[in-house]
């Protein structure tokens, strides 16, 4: 059959499409593929504090943009009576508070949720930053220029030149120019200062160690050199290049920290709290702004999206429908109706929906028995019957709420225009085929059902199919093959079991 | 439990259902002429133009209105049968051999009411017993009366003879014979007989009823093993025209021999069951693959029949 190999690698495509790009959706957006996981998130509020001098207020505090290693997940503010705007300005983004009148001590807060994220790196600057021009005083300038001096003569890139500048300020190493420049300076200001004199781009960040459960925490100093295509960041203290694990980038490129207008005695301090959340909720609070969210069901409302959940499950049962009927050979009444018998029980739970399907069906076919010697026409019989389901699920209903059954109630969720044809099929099967059919292919319908319930009511299943919705092309696939198996059901291998007597 | 192992199976060449659906009918059957079969008043309509002879019919009823006349038109018929246009599986037909007075007495020898057949008329226009409850007409046709030397094996009923054509070649057929077992009915997951047929000279070779072998028949007690078909070489071209009217190349033909008119064509199924193979006890898939692979095949049914009639026979 050479005319099928199109086929089958069109099927192979699309079952490799449907993985990979799963697997693309787990890697980049962090779906977990099982329900329970939990990642680790950094709750950091910054207390911004100050004297309100009975006037009008303006406070603006950095907050990070873009920081290393970390992703931004949520950003909220909590300060009562004051206007709330977060202000991107340059590269550098502000909170900013503002409020017409105010007097004493205020207290405002900003909170941020931080996701450990290796991979987030440092954003580009638009243009490569440039040393500035430095000017010195005697007897510093020539103190500099020999500390540089002897800096580049033991370094070979801005990188070493840096690690050997930071070891040679030192307090340990016994050098008067040292001695001299570190002395009532601030320490971290003058290494760049000193660097940018030597001609390489330098900065200082401020830097917060994350710890768990830590409060009134200050932001510690990091400086950082451009060696023309990124900000490195060094210890300032021991030279060490990279930011230590667990550490944020407060701020980066913003001149400073916190202004405050029509306040005083201002500072900042940061408390933090090591939370875990879901891996499902973060991956959605992420798809929307990543390439490959478009195809998640997270941006619809909340009761699309719910329905989807029982809609996307029912492929499934279609699968299974599907195998049971060609592979296995099971007979059952009406194509589909075991699936939607499954997708009831999912709402009823299996042993009630169970005892209600069974009873609706045999009530419902004694009183079909009733209706065949009326001798009606068959529209009216079936629209006969779908009424007196209705009322046979109403009886069932109000008698299990009297006997204290709240899961009589659950029979509501049986789709009833499917009841009444199951009941009409199964009647005339039972004139025309006999009794035993009617109970093979109830039995069978109910089989399949039950199966299709258990592989849909699984957490897993339910996980899967919302939030891998391009799993149904692999299930797409799987039934596409289904429809071109030629070979032997189970079934038949019994039906044709008396062929052994010829086969000699 | 009793269980065959599907390499036996494989090696007995026995059709599964799912490569009968794939590879014969879904690839030989074209979908635009199966109302030509599914329908049984439009397959009585082309017979007739390919000279199939097949019952009279007697009288169609397409409207509700026109069950009233019912009566008046079988009036003056001795013995007729009711069948639905798009029934399937011998479902809805009724067969109805003498009247008693007001009374119409079925073959299985109970009697029923006039208002009954109005019933059952009425079922059939509803289309409770047509293919996916489209609705319906009733077609009244005249009652077969099967010839002495077969009628003899059936209990009730008229056996009729199903042979399987593939591309216009008679592959394989079998005698079904009613019991009480199956009501007076010729399906033989009913319960009916199955008696194969040697292609070759239209003799038994085989009977199973309920998938068992056996050798006489359950109610007659007649020994089922040297029966033997007249007018074999004419049922088949029969058959085999049948595909020249139809243009499906999977179907089963459904004959009947009438005592006074020969053989008349039932009806014409492009599903055909599988259990053929049980009766015959050999696999079609060997027979199929063996006209698959012919490179001219012929072009008169009387070519195609003596050709069969060579490869198949015993």
């Amino acid at each position: 059959m050479t005319s099928r190999s199109p086929f089958f690698f069109a099927i192979f495509l699309l079952i490799t499409a449907g993985l990979s790009l799963a697997v693309l959706r787990h890697v980049e957006l962090g779906i977990p593929w099982l329900k329970g996981e939990q990642r680790p998130v950094w709750l950091v509020e910054a207390r911004v504090d100050f004297q309100a001098t009975n006037g009008p207020v303006l406070a603006s505090l950095n907050i990070p943009d873009q920081p290393p290693g970390f992703q931004l997940l949520t950003e909220q503010a909590a300060s009562p009576g004051y206007g709330f705007s977060i202000v991107e300005d340059g590269g550098n983004r502000r909170a900013e508070w503002s409020k017409r009148f105010a007097s004493g001590p205020q207290t405002l807060y900003f909170k941020a949720q931080l996701v450990p994220d290796p991979s987030a790196g440092a954003p580009k600057p638009k243009r490569p930053p440039q040393a500035e021009r430095m000017f010195w005083e005697e007897p510093q300038a020539t103190a500099v220029r020999e500390v540089l001096q002897q800096a580049r003569e033991r370094s070979s890139s801005p990188e070493s030149m840096t690690r050997e500048l930071i070891k040679l300020m030192q307090p340990e190493n016994p050098e008067q120019n040292t001695t001299l420049l570190v002395s009532g300076t601030n320490y971290v200001d003058l290494l760049a200062r000193m660097l940018n004199h030597a001609g390489i781009p330098a900065r200082i960040a401020d830097g917060l160690q994350l710890e768990d459960a830590r409060r009134r925490q200050l932001l510690k100093p990091y400086l950082q050199i451009y060696d023309g295509e990124q900000w490195l960041t060094f210890n300032p203290h021991t030279g060490t290049q990279g930011l230590p694990e667990n550490v944020v980038l407060w701020r980066q490129a913003a001149n400073s920290l916190l202004d405050v207008v029509g306040g005083s005695e201002s500072q900042v301090t940061f408390s933090m709290l090591r939370q875990t959340v879901p891996a499902l909720q973060l991956a959605r609070a992420e798809a929307s702004d990543n390439g490959l969210g478009f195809i998640s069901l997270y941006q619809l409302p909340i009761e699309e999206q719910s329905m989807f959940r029982m809609l996307l499950l029912l492929p499934l049962g279609a699968l299974i429908v599907a195998f049971m009927r060609i592979v296995i050979g099971i007979r059952t009444s009406g194509t589909f109706m075991p699936v939607l018998i499954a997708v009831a029980f999912v709402q009823t739970s299996l042993v009630p929906g169970l005892v209600a399907f069974i009873s609706v069906v045999s009530l419902g076919l004694l009183m079909r028995g009733y209706l065949s010697a009326l001798n009606l026409l068959l529209v009216s019989r079936i629209s006969a019957l779908i009424i007196l389901v209705i009322f046979i699920t109403t009886g069932i209903s109000i008698v299990g709420y009297q006997m204290g059954f709240n899961t009589g109630m659950t029979v509501t969720f049986f789709p009833m225009i499917i009841l009444a044809w199951t009941i009409e099929r199964m009647s005339i099967l039972w004139e025309e085929e006999g009794p035993r059919e009617v109970v093979i292919q109830g039995f069978g319908s109910l089989f399949v059902a039950v199966c299709a319930y258990l592989a849909m009511s699984t957490p897993l299943a339910g996980h899967l199919t919302f939030n891998f919705p391009e799993l149904h092309l692999v299930i797409l696939g799987l039934i596409l093959l289904m429809g071109q198996y030629t070979g032997y059901k189970l079934s038949e291998l019994r039906r044709f079991h008396p062929m052994k007597a010829y086969d000699q | 439990m009793s269980w065959i192992s599907p390499l036996r199976l494989r090696r007995a060449g026995i059709l599964s259902m799912n490569r009968r659906n794939v590879d014969y009918i879904g690839r030989y059957n074209d979908r635009a002429s199966y109302p030509m079969v599914d329908n049984k008043l439009k397959t009585k309509l082309l017979a007739a133009e390919y000279e199939v002879p097949t019952p009279k019919l007697r009288q169609v009823v397409r409207q509700q209105h026109e069950i009233s006349h019912f009566r008046e038109l079988v009036e003056e018929l001795g013995g007729f049968a009711i069948k639905p246009a798009k029934g399937s599986g011998g479902k809805g037909i009724t067969v109805i051999t003498r009247r008693d007075r007001e009374r119409y007495v079925k073959a299985s020898g109970a009697d029923v009411s006039l208002s009954f057949l109005e019933r059952h008329l009425s079922n059939i226009l509803a289309g409770l017993y047509s293919l996916g409850g489209t609705p319906d007409v009733a077609i009244v046709e005249d009652l077969v009366q099967p010839s002495a030397g077969l009628a003899k094996f059936s209990f009730q009923g008229v056996p009729d003879i199903r042979i399987v054509v593939f591309q216009g070649y008679p592959v394989m057929a079998m005698l079904r014979l009613a019991t009480t077992d199956s009501d007076g009915k010729a399906n033989l997951h009913q319960g009916a007989v199955g008696v194969g047929l040697d292609i070759g000279t239209g003799r038994s070779l085989n009977a199973v009823q309920f998938n068992r072998t056996i050798t006489l028949h359950p109610d007659t007690g007649l020994p089922l093993s040297d029966l033997k078909i007249d007018d074999w070489n004419d049922m088949l071209v029969m058959a085999s025209r049948c595909y020249e009217a139809t243009g499906l190349g999977y179907m089963g033909v459904d004959l009947v021999v009438d005592a006074a008119q020969g053989p008349l064509l039932l009806e014409l199924n492009a599903r055909p069951g599988l259990a053929i193979q049980m009766a015959n006890g050999r696999g079609l898939l060997g027979r199929l693959r063996t006209i698959e692979r012919l490179k001219r095949p012929h072009f008169t049914p009387e070519g195609r029949v003596a050709y069969a009639m060579e490869m198949f026979g015993q």
